[in-house]
């Protein structure tokens, strides 16, 4: 193929730590398999080439916190025919959407001598908050194994194959003893969403999280779960509130325990 | 537009770097006036919300900070805390804390060098574009970036954002028939990092020299990656860099308690993103800074190395200061750093416990590590309960901002002096610039929103 003919690749960020993009350069094996697939038009991170749109598909990292990223989001979306998310960030705002629960003038403050020079918003919110999104692949970071999946599903004109059951079924899958039954260990397997391979678990931690929720969650039988293996009130508060903050399962659960 | 009077060259936004940033020059006649580097990386503010989280909490949420150096900010959170608790990790625990580190700096230095900056050196685009003419070079580096993920994803779990790092030590510990696969693709990977030295040390390097005061962590008898003293080599007397310059010049340390008085951030209104300075002077974090405060406690393999690339035996007290040869030190230390993984391999015998606890009390810690990209700074303070009350991140793109802005003046002032150069070129020489040193931005957890003042 030549280049004019291959699916055009754009790849973007907002507010972020990178992790999600360089998923895709961690991609050793396939990394210039796919370069051969697609014209990658838009990479910062990758290439000082930029070819303006439109995109087949657009992949964006990061959470809107500016309203320059509010503007952004919406040409992105005018000039890519898909647009996926990718990771914690874009997909729930990520661990600054901790911002949505304070006074962002308070964070300026703590952070900042001058606050008066930073403009951002008062709130850290999804892309899907602002613009359609055609598909939203989490985690903390997202998978390489369901990165390539997304982008060769939409490079065949496919929806991609990413469960969205539980981590519990990838425990099961990888063979681990449940960290819960066996040791006591507070795990939010349950009510997360599969992908990262159940890795905490297998090594001796209970799920934090990372990935977000699962399809079906129920919190009302799952927090006692929780306390009977001794996390109090905040401690539940905060397992919740931390890199999927702003997902609304996550969110409604943590403040309903506040409340209760 | 021609440089011809007053011109101001703006970069929108810099590629092949990791976060979001903008270059302003601002040209009066032959006279560069200013030069900024911007970050425009919008602000998360995790020195903010870090307060009123458990003390057990910082190793994960701080790795948030950067994708490309999640373990830099893992241990360094560690440290901090655990400094703050009275507790010091060591022996065998400690040994695999440096496994993980190796891991991160073979494959953040690797991605630097292959995909972020040896493209330039061929004018391409990217690491892409340049495996049309050179495959097997960037399939080399993709193998040998892939062995540094090895590590992570073995010790760590998954190779962004470890999820077996905790205080103490780790939530589990791999056992010695673990690491061995581990092992052999190490020592396949040592050849390709010393083909790497041999490759970057072909390219073609323009003169050029920093005159800033280098600044690292020092542990006499090792190259210090996971701890060590912070160390400070001041910069020769003449920004003339004579050869003579090149020598090693006695240097001071302090104790990372006193990190605070002596490394100074400040938001400055319409001028660089964020200064720091090091007892008021401008400072430059990361590998040449390195190599030159502990290149001498390089394993043989990688001195000889280092020595056959041209950039002479730091047992010697040489120094590299051309930030272009760069590139050179980076590829030193990942060689450094696969023969180091292998050797804390074959020591390794399993600690009897994962971890060492932790008990919370009220009190101030403070740790620093070397980051792939230079010295990286934590300070928390933790009530008796064990939770955050302050917390304080100093990263190296923050320390390096200054120091790099006063290369890129440097540089461009240089390239005015050849003749007239179009803003394309000026564009592309500063880029690189900015990659010789640190394309990794989003780890600035301080932003200032510039406002750009054209004359």
């Amino acid at each position: 193929m030549t280049a004019s003919d291959r699916p055009k690749l754009a790849v973007w960020k907002f507010a972020s730590c990178d992790g999600c993009q360089l998923t895709l350069l961690d991609c050793e094996d396939e990394l210039l398999g796919i370069a051969e697939r697609v014209e990658i038009s838009h990479f910062l991170e990758a290439s000082s080439a930029d070819a303006p749109g439109p995109y087949d598909l657009s992949l964006i990292e990061g959470s809107v916190t500016t309203q320059q990223d509010v503007d952004r989001a919406q040409h992105i979306r005018a000039v890519s025919k898909r647009l996926v998310t990718i990771g914690a960030c874009a997909t729930a705002g990520g661990v600054q959407a901790l911002r949505n629960y304070a006074d962002v003038a308070d964070f300026q403050a703590a952070v900042y001598a001058r606050p008066d020079y930073i403009e951002t918003l008062a709130t850290s919110t999804p892309i899907s908050a602002h613009v359609p999104v055609d598909f939203e692949l989490r985690g903390c970071p997202i998978d390489r194994g369901q990165l390539v999946e997304v982008i060769t599903a939409y490079l065949a004109e496919r929806r991609p194959d990413v469960p969205a059951h539980s981590v519990c079924f990838e425990c099961k899958q990888r063979g681990t003893v449940c960290v819960t039954v066996a040791h006591g260990t507070p795990c939010l397997g349950p009510v997360t969403h599969a992908g990262c391979g159940a890795i905490c678990p297998a090594y001796g931690r209970g799920c934090y999280g990372c990935f977000g929720p699962s399809n079906s969650t129920n919190f009302p039988s799952f927090i006692p779960l929780l306390r009977r293996d001794g996390m109090d009130t905040l401690d539940v508060v905060r397992v919740l509130r931390t890199f999927n903050t702003a997902a609304p399962e996550f969110d409604t659960a943590s403040r309903k325990e506040l409340e209760e | 537009m021609t440089h011809r009077g007053s011109r101001v060259l703006k970069v929108g936004s810099l590629a092949r770097v990791e976060g979001e940033g903008a270059l302003y020059l601002r040209m009066d006649g032959g006279r560069v006036a200013e030069a900024r580097l911007a970050i425009y990386e919008p602000p998360r503010f995790f020195e903010a919300f870090l307060r009123g989280r458990s003390y057990a909490e910082p190793p994960d949420i701080t790795s948030r900070v950067c994708g490309i150096c999640p373990v830099a900010y893992q241990m360094s959170a560690c440290r901090a805390i655990e400094d703050a608790c009275g507790v010091v990790v060591d022996g065998q625990l400690a040994a695999l804390r440096r496994l993980l580190y190796c891991g991160e700096w073979i494959e953040s230095q690797t991605l630097h060098i292959y995909l972020l900056h040896a493209p330039d050196f061929f004018g391409c685009d990217s690491a892409i574009d340049l495996a049309r003419s050179r495959r097997a070079d960037i399939e080399r580096g993709l193998r040998l970036k892939q062995a540094g993920n090895a590590i992570l994803e073995l010790l760590g779990g998954r190779a962004i954002h470890p999820v077996n790092v905790r205080l103490g030590g780790f939530h589990r510990i791999p056992t010695t028939t673990e690491l061995r696969p581990l092992a052999d693709r190490l020592r396949r990977a040592r050849d390709d990092a010393a083909q790497t030295v041999r490759w970057v040390a072909g390219f073609e390097f323009p003169d050029a020299g920093c005159d800033n005061d280098l600044f690292a962590l020092s542990e006499p008898g090792t190259y210090a990656i996971e701890s060590g003293t912070p160390t400070v080599m001041p910069a020769p007397h003449s920004a003339c860099l004579t050869p003579e310059s090149d020598r090693a010049l006695p240097t001071r340390t302090f104790e990372v308690h006193d990190f605070g008085a002596h490394v100074a951030e400040s938001q400055v209104p319409h001028s660089t993103a964020l200064h720091s300075l090091l007892d008021n002077r401008r400072h430059l974090t990361g590998s040449l800074a390195r190599y030159a405060i502990s290149g001498r406690w390089l394993s043989p393999i990688a001195l000889q190395a280092a020595h056959d690339a041209g950039l002479g035996d730091p047992r010697q007290g040489t120094v590299c200061r051309n930030p272009f040869r760069s590139i050179i030190v980076r590829a030193v230390e990942v060689l450094y750093a696969v023969d180091e993984a292998l050797r804390i391999i074959d020591a390794y015998e399993p600690p009897p416990h994962p971890y060492v606890g932790v008990p919370s009390r009220a009190g101030t810690g403070h740790g620093a590590t070397e980051a792939p990209r230079g010295l990286l700074y934590h300070r928390y303070t933790l009530d008796s309960e064990g939770t955050v009350t302050d917390a304080s991140l100093v990263p190296p793109t923050a320390q390096n901002l200054g120091a790099v802005e006063e290369d890129l003046r440097r540089i461009v002032q240089e390239r005015l002096g050849d003749g007239d150069p179009t803003d394309a070129e000026l564009t592309a020489l500063c880029e690189r610039a900015v990659r010789n040193h640190d394309p990794c931005i989003s780890c600035s957890a301080h932003f200032l929103n510039l406002t750009v003042e054209r004359t």
